[in-house]
């Protein structure tokens, strides 16, 4: 093991965010998911000169704390683009012809999915269904949903995130 | 006189344009100096007729299905609100067959009330439930939930009843009721609309949880997909405080009741129930050992009554109106109505709440339409992605927990997925093995690496490589996650593998009268 760990710990400047939003859960060490989330939100991703701040505010291991942030899917190390797009990739989308409009999508941002745009602009990620399963294909773009998606008017939803 | 005009706030409906109809709505209604009240309901569940247009008339109210935002110029001059013909005129909402012929208990209120209104939820029956179990001690509102033979809707179907006299009868200082509202299952979405659109209805069933069983403190784990439910529930959970249906001294009685939402991050596995109390704790979701049971040991340690959505929105109803009314509904051991969620391949996807006993062919075909433009179908799941595939000859199934068990099925939380002759089965049970993989919590070896060498199996199979041996590999992998996981991430994912496997053995390139080892 290298100290490459604490190289980070002593090199990186505080992340006041991070103490911030630990503070505003009481320093629980329950919300840690919620922390997480707050975080994500703001900063597009959970950057690693985080991690040790929100050990030490809620008394955990830098260990711990890494260990749920690599866990959940919804947390990232790296930066997310500025725009998310999440597709539906279960079953019922399937049926709905959703895996034709997943690789339209990496054409159309010539991306894979969990991959973010040369110019950083848009994720495209998986999801496991959005509960949207009558009409699907379905995705969350920014939060907001979008359903009976078709292959071939993806253009349009890249076209209003560019 | 001001016409009301319903146009729903659940997600599905939003998804298809609603917030935008409802921006057209009101500024053509401006446009032509027209007073109009549009409220945000819940969604009655007919997905395909989403947004869902209906307004008030002295007949009743008036349904205009699938409304676009271009389709408003055309309503007004249909003179749709006062329930003028129209293309998209569905008549008479009550009288839509599809709502008519259910059998709606959980689903009561949906489409009719504005979901976070208090005053709406009374004057629908809300909140009788809680002011009977308010008056009543522990042991009686756990007898009433059990003699109702209600059995949790999360999958397993487990007697509620039971699990609630353990937590009872275990002695501890702080005890807790926990809500899982992870419904990670494609094909599933009644807990969500729920949520949405019903919101004090899930409430009412957990304060009434608490009071039976002596908690003091709830948590509703709901998956972060489920933006729209989150925000609902937080909003819903303020304004039942500050009317004294939850908090300190409800209803002014010495009872007290509160509860917390919290969201998840993206793992399925956390649908499991020790797995989530272990990121309700704010940990990774590494499914627990069990013993000791929730019940006993559950969130932090304390005994836990953990349910679905849908088995504690089934107690209100049950302490109002007495668990005879909901035991006369259903058929065997399975008490009481399912919410079932018709999803996938079909013409007329939604909600659709029956007495357990309806068979799939009529969920599928009499409500459903079968699928998309009268293709013929050749595969179902139910029961989500850990459910079993059934074709075409297995539909006269009757939807009960034992039937399906008995036919190697699982009803798990009553999500139907329909799949028409595109379908290639071999893709289906590959992605079975690839989402086991992708969503293992990776505690036990037979589901964190099985599920792996399980795509790479198949993967084999279908490229033609040792087909009838790799056949046989496969099943060996599939009885040694079923009989050595955890939990049912691992252990229920050879379900729809194996019966896509034994059922549709062409699509894996294999002679279809091929007999099973494993049988």
């Amino acid at each position: 093991m290298t100290d490459k760990h604490s190289l980070i710990t002593i090199e990186t400047p505080r992340s006041p965010v991070a103490a911030e939003i630990c503070l505003k859960y009481g320093n629980r060490p329950e919300a840690l998911l919620e922390i997480l989330h707050d975080i994500q939100a703001k900063l597009h991703h959970v950057p690693e000169s985080a991690l040790p701040i929100i050990a030490e505010a809620l008394n955990l291991s830098r260990a711990e704390v890494y260990g749920v942030v690599t866990f959940y899917h919804d947390y990232h190390l790296k930066p997310q683009g500025k725009h998310t797009i999440k597709i539906c990739r279960a079953e019922a989308c399937q049926s709905a012809g959703g895996m034709g409009v997943i690789a339209a999508l990496e054409k159309a941002l010539n991306i894979k999915l969990g991959e973010t745009t040369a110019d950083g602009n848009i994720t495209l990620e998986a999801v496991y269904c959005l509960g949207l399963c009558p009409m699907g294909p379905a995705a969350l773009i920014d939060g907001k949903p979008k359903a009976a998606l078709k292959a071939n008017n993806v253009n349009d939803l890249v076209k209003e995130l560019a | 006189m001001m016409v009301k005009v319903f146009v729903p706030r659940d997600m599905l409906a939003i998804a298809l344009g609603a917030d935008e109809v409802v921006d057209a709505i009101a500024k053509e209604a401006a446009a032509q100096n027209i007073s109009v009240q549009i409220i945000r309901n819940s969604s009655r569940g007919l997905a395909w007729l989403e947004p869902f247009v209906e307004v008030e008339t002295p007949q009743g109210r008036m349904g205009y299905g699938g409304v676009k935002v271009a389709d408003v110029p055309s309503l007004f001059a249909a003179d749709f609100l006062n329930g003028g013909k129209h293309k998209l005129g569905q008549g008479l909402v009550e009288e839509i067959p599809y709502l008519k012929n259910q059998e709606r208990l959980t689903f009561v209120r949906a489409g009719i009330t504005d979901p976070v209104s208090i005053e709406d939820y009374l004057a629908h029956g809300g909140f009788a439930g809680l002011k009977k179990a308010l008056a009543m001690n522990g042991a009686e509102v756990v007898k009433e939930v059990t003699d109702s033979g209600l059995r949790g809707r999360g999958g397993a179907g487990f007697p509620t009843g039971i699990k609630w006299k353990t937590v009872l009868d275990a002695k501890a200082e702080q005890k807790y009721i926990c809500c899982n509202a992870d419904e990670g299952d494609s094909g599933t979405f009644a807990d969500r609309m729920v949520m949405e659109g019903d919101p004090f209805m899930l409430i009412e069933g957990m304060t009434i949880a608490g009071l039976a069983v002596g908690a003091s403190k709830g948590f509703i784990y709901v998956r972060s997909e489920y933006p729209y439910a989150i925000d609902t529930l937080k909003e819903a959970i303020a304004i039942a405080v500050a009317s004294k249906w939850l908090g300190e001294n409800i209803q002014h009685t010495d009872k007290s009741f509160t509860l917390e939402v919290r969201r998840g991050g993206g793992a399925y596995i956390c649908g499991e129930e020790t797995s989530m109390l272990e990121s309700l704790e704010g940990k990774r979701g590494i499914v627990r050992a069990k013993p000791p049971i929730p019940a006993l040991e559950g969130l932090f340690g304390k005994p836990t009554v953990i349910n679905n959505v849908l088995s504690f929105c089934a107690v209100p109803f049950i302490l109002a109106k007495g668990s005879k009314a909901y035991a006369d509904f259903g058929m065997g051991r399975s008490r009481g109505t399912m919410p079932f969620q018709l999803g996938g391949n079909l013409e007329q996807g939604g909600i659709v709440e029956k007495a357990f006993g309806i068979t799939l062919r009529e969920l599928i075909y009499d409500f459903g339409g079968g699928p998309y433009m009268g293709k013929p179908l050749r595969a179902v799941q139910v029961g989500g992605p850990l459910g079993a595939y059934l074709t075409a000859a297995e539909l006269d199934y009757k939807m009960d927990y034992e039937t399906l068990a008995a036919h190697g099925a699982m009803l798990g939380h009553g999500g139907i997925v329909v799949f028409d002759t595109t379908v290639d089965m071999a893709k289906q049970a590959r992605f079975a093995m690839e989402f086991c993989a992708i969503e293992s919590c990776g505690k036990c070896t037979p589901c964190r690496i099985g599920s792996t060498r399980g795509v790479e199996v198949i993967d084999k199979i279908v490229a033609g490589q040792d087909r009838a041996a790799n056949a046989i590999l496969l099943e060996d992998l599939c009885v040694t996650m079923t009989d050595g996981s955890l939990c049912a991430m691992g252990g229920l994912t050879p379900m729809p593998v194996m019966s896509a496997l034994s059922k549709f053995p062409e699509d894996f390139g294999l002679p279809k009268d091929k007999k099973l080892a494993a049988e």
